[in-house]
């Protein structure tokens, strides 16, 4: 009896470190490429709903401050700075921190003059007085 | 990324959706361009508060240089140039996408996308539509830019075998962009930015001056399509939200343009309207002979009238005529008529251009209707003040099958008791089509300076 169970035990061993090197296969399946085509799919189920969203608010916008609307969907676009945030991020003087530190600057011109601008035009608009 | 920074990615984006919501009506429209900035303030912080970020010093200079630069402008300009700002602007956002693009290529676990010559094909093939569509926003709006500012001609520029010329750039970028995912090496990179500036050049010069208010719309989308593309490269939510709310965007307006103008998106991009066809039929002769009135006349006439609305079109902004306009229906008003100004869909040169123009000569809001809202109300109206604005009031646009401007929507100015129609001379307008409504019986013509004319009814008025 106790050789079978000694054998059971060892069986089970076996198929523990079996299990757990599946696991760790899998894993590093996952990290090197699944990963990102996992944000693929997820990216462009994102990309569709928020399409969805901007139609509907989109249309709800009254067409008086179309022009402001367009000062304000120009400033949001800049939030593309958070790219070039990253790529001007690191210490060392490479080209890519140089292209990044030139994306951050054309960003800003656009986030502070898209907000500005908008501002102004939505001051002028007055009721009846 | 960690979860801190993704919920507050989430909050930037639902800030954005919320500026956009704002827009539904004036009242709100302030708080919604707060919410926007707090939105990208947020992005920004979280951004920098990012463990990679490091360089603080160099950041805040590029930063505040760009954003000095970006406020004085804003500052500066004036609302008539509003449509070449946004055009300079959306250039930038183009060539931003391709700097941040460029610099992922080059230093790719900056952004967790494996090391250089080994970045997921995924990566690439994300990193390559970006930057194409970033590089063809970046030249189409500086062609457009420059056509608003009268640097290029605004006339459309065609050439035999302009579009077979596109269509083989448009593949050639397609396998270059195949080429570039197999090898990954940089100088396919830069043939394709090159070959996308190229693209966006040859897609906007044959385009008229005055369809630029559907294609800086256009280029509004690109912009935003630019961003959720560079948004896939970096696996970030926020960029792809932000760029499909701007994308979108920038496609209802083109949409909304191009119904104002009863012509399809296709026909707007092939090009080559209101050039050489205006010439020619504008040369035509018309026998007919349209009555003529002086600005007296038209005082005289429309103190005793109870209901004015007044058609501003480009012309008026051109003449920089808003201000002597709005204190002549100030006056009216004040002689106890119900003065209301009508819009039409395509008048200014971006949409809602006329809104602003109007607003900045302290006209109210609630005085300026869309078309929908006041095109039933001419038949009740005693006259109707048309300056500055043409084939937007040619009745010929619902009843001549032949002509080109056929199926647009007009404003049915025709139906007023009394139609003023203030114009510099019998020249026909931008879709080169004669005017029918100059030779019915109710028109009278105010020749002259938009701006003569509304100050010489305003002394006509004070008298």
């Amino acid at each position: 009896m106790s050789e079978i169970s000694i054998q059971l035990e060892n069986l089970s061993f076996k198929a523990q470190q079996l299990s757990d090197q599946a696991s760790q296969l899998a894993l590093s399946a996952v990290e090197t490429t699944g990963g990102h085509s996992d944000f693929i799919i997820f990216g462009i189920t994102v990309l569709v709903l928020a399409c969805f969203v901007g139609y509907y608010v989109v249309w709800s916008v009254t067409p008086a401050l179309h022009s402001p609307l367009m000062g304000v969907t120009n400033a949001i676009s800049s939030v593309i700075i958070v790219g070039a945030l990253l790529a001007a991020g690191p210490i060392d003087a490479t080209i890519s921190k140089y292209f990044g530190l030139a994306a951050v600057g054309l960003a800003a011109v656009n986030i502070f003059g898209g907000f500005v601008v908008t501002n102004r035009m939505l001051s002028m608009f007055k009721k009846k007085s | 990324m960690s979860n801190l920074t993704s919920v507050a990615y989430l909050i930037s984006s639902v800030l954005f959706i919320l500026s956009l919501r704002g827009l539904s009506h004036p009242t709100t429209a302030r708080r919604g361009n707060f919410y926007g900035i707090v939105g990208m303030a947020i992005a920004i912080i979280t951004t920098v508060s990012n463990p990679g970020v490091l360089s603080y010093k160099e950041i805040a200079i590029a930063f505040i240089i760009g954003g000095l630069i970006g406020s004085v402008i804003a500052v500066r300009i004036q609302m008539t140039a509003l449509p070449q700002l946004v055009a300079a602007f959306h250039s930038l956002v183009g060539l931003a996408a391709v700097f941040v693009a460029a610099s992922a290529f080059y230093n790719p676990s900056a952004f967790n996308i494996g090391t250089v010559g080994n970045i997921p094909l995924g990566s690439l093939v994300e990193m390559a539509i970006g930057t194409a569509i970033g590089a063809v926003t970046f030249t189409g709006s500086i062609i457009a830019f420059g056509k608003l500012q009268g640097f290029v001609s605004g006339n459309p520029l065609v050439f035999k075998g302009q579009h077979l010329l596109n269509l083989a750039l448009g593949l050639g970028i397609i396998a270059l962009i195949a080429k570039f995912c197999i090898d990954q090496n940089p100088e396919y990179f830069w043939m394709i930015v090159a070959a996308s500036f190229l693209i966006g050049v040859l897609l906007i010069v044959p385009i008229g001056g005055a369809d630029m208010p559907v294609i800086v719309s256009m280029l509004n989308s690109y912009s935003g399509w630019a961003a959720a593309g560079i948004g896939f490269t970096l696996s970030n939510n926020l960029l792809i939200i932000t760029g499909a709310l701007v994308g979108s965007s920038g496609a209802i307006l083109s949409y909304i343009m191009c119904k104002g103008m009863n012509r399809s998106f296709l026909n707007v991009l092939l090009g080559g309207f209101g050039g050489e066809q205006a010439a020619s039929t504008g040369g035509v002769k018309d026998d007919r002979v349209a009555k003529q009135g002086n600005a007296a006349d038209a005082a005289f006439m429309m103190k005793n009238s109870q209901t004015i609305i007044i058609v501003p079109g480009y012309g008026m902004a051109v003449a920089q005529a808003q201000h002597a306009l709005r204190e002549m229906g100030d006056l009216l008003k004040a002689a106890g008529a119900q003065v209301r100004y009508a819009i039409h869909p395509v008048a200014g040169r971006m949409p809602g251009h006329m809104n602003v123009l109007l607003a900045e000569a302290n006209v109210p809001y609630d005085e300026v209707f869309e078309l929908d809202e006041i095109n039933r109300d001419f038949s009740e109206t005693d006259v109707a003040f048309v300056i500055g604005a043409n084939d937007v009031t040619n009745p010929a646009a619902k009843t001549d099958k032949t002509s080109a401007i056929y199926g647009m929507p007009i404003l049915d100015v025709e139906n007023a008791g009394q139609v003023f129609f203030v114009k510099r001379g019998m020249a026909s307008g931008y879709a080169g089509v004669q005017n029918e409504l100059f030779f019915r019986d109710n028109t009278l013509m105010l020749f002259g300076d938009a701006k003569k004319v509304c100050e010489d009814i305003i002394k006509g008025l004070e008298n």
